[in-house]
C-alpha cells in the first residue's frame, strides 16, 4: 500500500435519530488542530445516515471543509454492518490519512470493526493527540518516519499512559473520548463541500435486526456541559444528605455530580457519575466532597480547571490532585459554604 | 449447540503496573484475574447451558502465556466443558488486530455457534478484540450485551447505547461481547475445582492456528508503542486544615471570589 496515497484528516460525524453527537463537533475541532500540522489542511466530516443531508451545514459551522455524505434507508438506525461498510467503502475510497471515531457506545463498536475492514491499527480512547514523529527520538537502524499522528491514552484504569504509533498503516485511526477535546465556536454561514457517496447496501448474514428500541432519557442535565460541578462521593454518608450538595450546587449555579460508589448504593443514577466507568468532566470548579479520589474516578476529573476537595481523611488520595483541599466535617462546612456564597451573591446584587 | 467463550486473564489493576524495557507490559510480574467482562459472558454461556445442558456445550479459549492456564482452570471449575490455551512465544507483544487475528485463526479450527467476548479488559480497557474477531470471522456483532437469549437458530440481545438500547436478532453465528452488568457470575464449587484440576486443557500453538505470518505477535501489530508509563499526578496544591468549619467555609468561598466564581 502507497501511505503517501492516504491524505487528509477525517471525521465520524456520529449522528442518532438525524442529530448530530457533541462528539462530532469535538473531533472536527481536534482535526482542524492536527491538520494545521499536516501538509493537507482539509478537514473532512463523514456523515452516515438515512436523511441527514441537512446536518451537512452545522458540520461546515463547526470545522468541515468537505462533507462526505452516506445517505440509504438502510442506515436509518445504527447497526454495525452496513455503518462499517459506509465508513471502510469511504475509507477505501477517498483514502484518508487521519481516521478520528468517537469512543461512544456506537463508535467503540463501529472503529474495531472498521478498522479490521480495511486492515489497519486502532487506538482506542485517547485523550490526547498529536503529530510527532516515530519513534519519537531516532534509533540507530530504524527509520524515523515523520508527521506521524501520535496517540496517547489511559490504560490499566488510568494507572498508566501510554503513546501509541500507527506509521505503517493507512489510515491512521483513534477513537478519542468524548469530553476531552474542545469543539470551536460555530462559524456563522460557513458552508462545506460535499460529495454524495453510497457505496451499494445488500443485506447479508451480519446484518441484525432490530425489533425494538428505547430511548432512556432522562432529564437530568448533562454533568459534561456544566460549568460547576458538586461531587459526592461515599463520605457525603446517605442519598437524603445529597441535599447538602444539591444546595450548594444551587447557589453557584452548578450541578451535582458524583463517584461510583454513590451509584453503586443507589443514591444517585448512573448518568450522574464521573469517572473511568462514567463521564469525563472539565468544568471551570470541580467540588469532590466526600470523595476519597480513586484512580478511576480522577480519570475523569483531573482536567478540571479548579479542583476543591473536602475531605474529613488528611490522607486521602483526591488531596493529590486537589488544587485547594479542606480537611474536615463537610455536614458542617457545606451548609455554612452555602450561605456565606447566597450572602456573596446577594451583596453584589443589592 | 457449541458456544465458545473468550477470557482473558488480566493482572489486578490494584496490584501495580510494570513494564518491560521495550515497552510492552511486563504481565509475568503482576496478579492475575479472570477479566470481569468475560466472567460475565461466561456465566451467560453457562446459564444458557443450564437451560439445556444435554444440547449444549460451553468451550472457553484464552491467549497468553502459559500461566493463563490458572483462569482457564477457574473456568471449568465453574461449569465448563473444555478449555483451549494459545499460546506461543511468537504471538507476544499483539495488539488488537494481532490479537484478533491470532484468536479469528483458533476459532477457524473449531466449531461454534455463539462466541461470547467480555467487553473490554481492564488491563487495556479497548473494547476492540470482540468485534475484530467477528470481522476476521465474517459474523455478525453485537456489543454491550445486557441480556442474551438464544432461540432456535437465532439470538436476541438487549445493545446498550448511551441513550438508551436496542433489542437486536442475529442470525447464528454470532459473537457478542458482553458487559459485567450482564450477570452475577456464579462461584466456583468445591467438586468442580477438584474436577477442573484433573481434567485436561488442551495447548494450541502457532502450528495449529488458521492465520499468516504477517497477522500475528509484535511484527503483525500495526501500532507500536512509542511510549509507555506511570501517570504521574498532577502538582499537589494547597491542604488545610482549619480551626472551624466556618473558617473552612470561608477560605473555600474567598477561592471562589479569586477565581470569580461569586
Amino acid at each position: 500500500m502507497g501511505l503517501e496515497e492516504y491524505k487528509g484528516v477525517f471525521i465520524y460525524a456520529q449522528q442518532v435519530d438525524n442529530k448530530l453527537s457533541n462528539i462530532a463537533f469535538e473531533l472536527l475541532g481536534k482535526a482542524k488542530d492536527l491538520a494545521a500540522d499536516l501538509d493537507e489542511k482539509k478537514v473532512t466530516a463523514v456523515l452516515i445516515g438515512s436523511n441527514v443531508g441537512s446536518l451537512v451545514d452545522e458540520l461546515a459551522a463547526y470545522g468541515a471543509d468537505r462533507v462526505i455524505v452516506v445517505d440509504d434507508p438502510e442506515l436509518k438506525d445504527y447497526r454495525t454492518e452496513p455503518y462499517t461498510h459506509a465508513l471502510a467503502s469511504v475509507i477505501n475510497e477517498y483514502k484518508p490519512e487521519i481516521m478520528l471515531v468517537g469512543a461512544t457506545a456506537i463508535g467503540r463498536d463501529l472503529g474495531p470493526r472498521t478498522s479490521a475492514r480495511v486492515k489497519t491499527g486502532l487506538t482506542a480512547d485517547c485523550t490526547l493527540l498529536e503529530i510527532g514523529d516515530f519513534p519519537l527520538t531516532p534509533i540507530p537502524g530504524q527509520e524515523q518516519k515523520h508527521k506521524q499522528l501520535l496517540m496517547t491514552r489511559p490504560a490499566f484504569g488510568g494507572n498508566t499512559i501510554a503513546t501509541i504509533a500507527c506509521p505503517d498503516n493507512r489510515p491512521q485511526m483513534a477513537t478519542v473520548r468524548p469530553g476531552v477535546m474542545q469543539k470551536i465556536a460555530p462559524i456563522a454561514g460557513a458552508k462545506a463541500e460535499v460529495i454524495n457517496y453510497n457505496p451499494g447496501f445488500t443485506p447479508n448474514n451480519c446484518y441484525v435486526e432490530i425489533l425494538d428500541i428505547v430511548k432512556e432519557v432522562s432529564n437530568i442535565a448533562d454533568i459534561a456541559d456544566a460549568k460547576i460541578l458538586v461531587s459526592g462521593g461515599r463520605g457525603v454518608g446517605s442519598k437524603e444528605n445529597f441535599k447538602l450538595l444539591e444546595d450548594l450546587a444551587e447557589a453557584l449555579g452548578g450541578t451535582v455530580s458524583c463517584s461510583r460508589a454513590v451509584v453503586d448504593s443507589g443514591w444517585m443514577p448512573k448518568e450522574m457519575q464521573v469517572g473511568q466507568t462514567g463521564k469525563t468532566v472539565r468544568p471551570k470548579v470541580y467540588f469532590a466532597i466526600g470523595i476519597s479520589g480513586a484512580i478511576q474516578h480522577v480519570a475523569g476529573m483531573e482536567e478540571s480547571d479548579f479542583i476543591i476537595a473536602i475531605n474529613k481523611d488528611e490522607n486521602a488520595p483526591i488531596f493529590d490532585v486537589a488544587d485547594y483541599g479542606i480537611v474536615g466535617d463537610l455536614n458542617k462546612i457545606v451548609p455554612l459554604l452555602t450561605d456565606k456564597i447566597k450572602a456573596e451573591k446577594a451583596k453584589k446584587t443589592a | 449447540m457449541k458456544i465458545v467463550v473468550c477470557i482473558k486473564q488480566v493482572p489486578d489493576t490494584a496490584g501495580g503496573v510494570k513494564f518491560k524495557p521495550d515497552g510492552t507490559l511486563d504481565r509475568q510480574a503482576m496478579l492475575a484475574i479472570m477479566n470481569p467482562d468475560d466472567k460475565a459472558g461466561l456465566e451467560a454461556a453457562l446459564r444458557i447451558k443450564d437451560a439445556d445442558p444435554e444440547n449444549v456445550k460451553v468451550t472457553v479459549l484464552t491467549m497468553g502465556l502459559p500461566k493463563a492456564d490458572a483462569v482457564l482452570r477457574e473456568a471449568l471449575a465453574m461449569g465448563a466443558d473444555d478449555a483451549l490455551l494459545i499460546t506461543d512465544r511468537v504471538l507476544g507483544g499483539a495488539d488488537t488486530w494481532a490479537t484478533s487475528s491470532t484468536i479469528a485463526g483458533a476459532l477457524k479450527n473449531m466449531e461454534y455457534d455463539l462466541i461470547i467476548t467480555g467487553r473490554q479488559a481492564i488491563d487495556g480497557d479497548t473494547a476492540q478484540v470482540g468485534p475484530q474477531i467477528a470481522e476476521h470471522l465474517g459474523i455478525p456483532t453485537i456489543s454491550y450485551a445486557r441480556e442474551i437469549k438464544v432461540d432456535g437458530s437465532t439470538v436476541t440481545v438487549k445493545r446498550m447505547f448511551d441513550d438508551g438500547y436496542m433489542m437486536l436478532k442475529a442470525n447464528m453465528p454470532c459473537l457478542i461481547t458482553a458487559l459485567s452488568e450482564l450477570n452475577e457470575p456464579r462461584y466456583m464449587t468445591p467438586g468442580g475445582i477438584f474436577d477442573a484440576f484433573d481434567k485436561e486443557v488442551t495447548v494450541w500453538g502457532r502450528a495449529q492456528l488458521d492465520v499468516e505470518d504477517s497477522n500475528i505477535g509484535l511484527n503483525g501489530s500495526p501500532t507500536k508503542i512509542a511510549k509507555a508509563s506511570d501517570k504521574v499526578a498532577k502538582g499537589k496544591g494547597t491542604v488545610v486544615t482549619p480551626d472551624s468549619p466556618q473558617e473552612a467555609a470561608d477560605g473555600i468561598a474567598a477561592k471562589l471570589a479569586e477565581k470569580n466564581i461569586i
